[in-house]
């Protein structure tokens, strides 16, 4: 348990550090370490979600090759055992509210919303990734990577306010993370660059990405017993 | 009763088997990354040549079965009767063809299917439980019966992993057997557990099929168990149903002639120098026809010949025979023989050897053939000139056993009940009994 509530706690202690002392990016006015904390809280369960499904269909490789079952469910179950981590963070991130002084509002229950849209998509990632990894067994090894720069790429160390035109900004929204992060910011801490067209724009990555993810899975499906 | 349980229709199941030398089959995203241009540019010129071969696990199989009916799967490694399992548990799709099953399937294929080494005992018969799709109280209800069929009450809690194999198959086949399947599929699962265990398996597979009527799909290389339970049979023979029906009759097949011969019957030595040399060699059945195939029961002729080009006193044929595994079963000469055979002269020899029936268990055997003046001088030798196989009759009685349970040799032994009423030397009379007899 202590590594769940330490591991986001670190990343987001040195990535303040690093994003307000050093490179001194903007955070929209909020402590950094709370700024980055929130996006964290977010990005954590999402990444953590496409990696352990992603290695869950060959670590069950007994099952696989001897049961029938629907294979879905396999890497689906992490996206629900994250959850636990997720709310171990959610809690510690109320604690970082009250020592902040930012006051809880109503915005706090559209929480379960995005995190719906943030399920989505690390569904859709998972399954892509657990049946490229029946495969092709390196794809454990390009994961991290791949994980590494969407995370920089998504908007949890800096706002997406740093993009200063509207229009680049609704582009940016392309990568349906600075939707969630974006709008679990606004849950939070009440100021966001998200836009209606934003949100829109992630439902729909959102569901694209679950939709693709599993018309894959199901396609290369039939083959895992022969090729795990 | 007479329901149809389980109907395949035209079932093809198609591997792609890489070869060495060629491309390999793209095992990693880092190779399909960085080969994608050149094979892009080859099918671009048409010369996309696949290095990869098709082979055809199964071939165009169909036969359906009945409720309650209990089919015997048989066939040599390799055969595809695993494939087929695999395919009717839904583990794996066809190629082409179909399958309709009607009702739950529940299966053991190899040791520890669907087992989570990592979760124990009680855990892992929930989680198969779960995956047949019964509920909790139902698997509840059949726990205790599952425990104590696999004995392993003081296991329970011991992840799997630490099991030994016998109790893995043990509970594994408890599982499978009590979860209530419609369809109980078993591969090969006998070979693991001791005596006791198989019987109690096949005790239960004759209660699963005669008192629940289910339907039993049954795969074993071991012909008593299958003539057992089995009311009907399929003999496989790569990918292919060779024969079908009766199970005495599909059993025969098997054991007669289901293995390729490896030797043929009669072998013609290629030509050499020396003094002595073999000429030809070959085996030969009851009604005189060569043949590699002899049942337990029947005598085997071996005749050969050879040349003497000049008189080599002392002189003896020999053959030694060989099992499978390449121990030495036995070795024989012709200086055994009464009366004596002298083979000195010089010319063309004729020398006919016969082993005799119930002397050498179900198997394969290789015989050498040597000329030689025993620990002076080898004049010629023939490795494994000769190969037969040993098959069981209906009428060997091994009580389920088969193999290497069955010791080394086929040992004729009378049995008889010995008179209570003569107290003075039960032993001697009994002898006197078998061998006036």
């Amino acid at each position: 348990m202590i590594w769940v509530a330490l591991q986001p706690l670190i990343a987001a202690a040195i990535l303040a550090l690093i994003a307000g002392r050093v490179a001194k990016l903007p955070s929209d006015g909020i402590p950094h370490l709370l700024f980055v904390f929130c996006g964290l809280t977010i990005w954590n369960y999402f990444s953590q979600t496409a990696q352990r499904s992603s290695t869950s269909l060959v670590n069950n490789a007994q099952l696989v090759s001897k049961v029938y079952f629907p294979r879905m469910l396999i890497p689906l179950s992490h996206t629900f055992s994250t959850l636990v981590d997720f709310a171990v963070t959610l809690i510690m991130l109320f604690v970082f509210m009250a020592i902040y002084h930012v006051s809880p509002t109503l915005r706090l229950l559209a929480i379960p919303g995005f995190l719906f849209l943030t399920a989505i998509t690390a569904t859709g990632v998972a399954l892509w990734f657990s049946a490229l990894s029946v495969k092709y067994r390196d794809t454990n090894y390009a994961l991290p990577l791949f994980l590494q720069i969407w995370m920089w790429a998504s908007a949890i160390v800096y706002p997406t306010s740093v993009i200063e035109s509207p229009r680049w900004q609704t582009l940016f929204a392309l990568n349906p993370v600075v939707g969630f992060v974006e709008g679990f910011r606004w849950c939070v801490l009440g100021r966001s660059a998200l836009t209606q067209t934003m949100l829109w724009i992630t439902i729909g990555m959102s569901i694209l990405a679950l939709f693709t993810g599993a018309f894959f899975f199901r396609r290369v499906e039939r083959d895992f017993a022969d090729i795990i | 009763m007479s329901e149809i349980a389980l109907s395949i229709q035209n079932l093809s199941k198609s591997y792609r088997i890489a070869h060495q030398g060629g491309l390999r089959g793209y095992n990693t995203l880092h190779d399909e990354l960085m080969t994608a241009p050149r094979r892009l540019i080859n099918r671009i010129r048409g010369n996309g040549r696949s290095t990869s071969e098709i082979f055809w696990a199964l071939k165009d199989v169909s036969f359906d079965v009945k409720q309650g009916e209990v089919l015997g799967i048989i066939g040599s490694n390799g055969a595809g009767k695993s494939t087929l399992l695999k395919i009717l548990n839904r583990i794996t799709e066809p190629t082409t063809g179909g399958v309709d099953i009607y009702g739950r399937v529940g299966a053991l294929l190899e040791v520890g299917t669907g087992f989570h080494p990592e979760l124990t005992g009680r855990e892992n018969i929930f989680l198969n439980g779960a995956i047949l799709g019964m509920t909790r109280a139902e698997i509840k209800r059949k726990f205790d019966e599952i425990v104590a069929f696999a004995e392993v009450e003081r296991f329970l809690d011991t992840p799997v992993k630490r099991y030994s194999s016998g109790m893995y198959v043990r509970l594994a086949f408890g599982v499978a057997a009590h979860l209530d399947p419609e369809i109980l599929l078993i591969d090969e699962v006998l070979a693991v557990g001791d005596a006791d265990f198989q019987k109690k398996c096949l005790a239960k597979m004759e209660d699963v099929a005669a008192n629940q009527g289910r339907t039993v799909i049954f795969v074993s290389h071991n012909m008593d168990a299958i003539c057992r339970l089995c009311s009907r049979c399929i003999l496989l023979r790569q990918g292919e149903i060779v024969k079908s029906g009766d199970t005495s009759g599909v059993v025969a097949a098997y054991l007669g002639g289901e293995q390729e011969p490896q030797h043929a019957p009669v072998v013609h030595f290629p030509q050499k120098d020396g003094d002595a040399v073999l000429g030809f060699a070959g085996l030969y059945g009851p009604e005189g026809q060569t043949t590699i195939s002899f049942t337990t029961n029947q005598p085997i002729l071996l005749k050969c010949s050879f040349n003497v080009h000049r008189r080599i006193p002392g002189l003896q044929l020999s053959f030694d025979v060989f099992n499978f595994k390449g121990d030495h079963v036995f070795y024989s000469t012709i200086s055994m023989a009464e009366p004596a055979i002298s083979i000195e002269t010089p010319g063309e020899h004729k020398i006919a050897a016969l082993i005799p029936g119930r002397l050498l268990l179900p198997g394969s055997y290789y015989v050498t053939l040597a000329l030689h003046t025993p620990r002076t001088k080898l004049y010629d030798r023939r490795r494994q000139a000769l190969g037969f196989k040993i098959v069981a009759t209906m009428a060997d009685r091994f009580d389920g056993f088969s193999g290497e349970d069955l010791g080394q040799v086929y040992a004729d032994v009378k049995w008889q009940r010995v008179d209570e009423q003569d107290k003075e030397s039960p032993a001697r009379n009994s002898i006197s009994v078998l061998s006036s007899g």
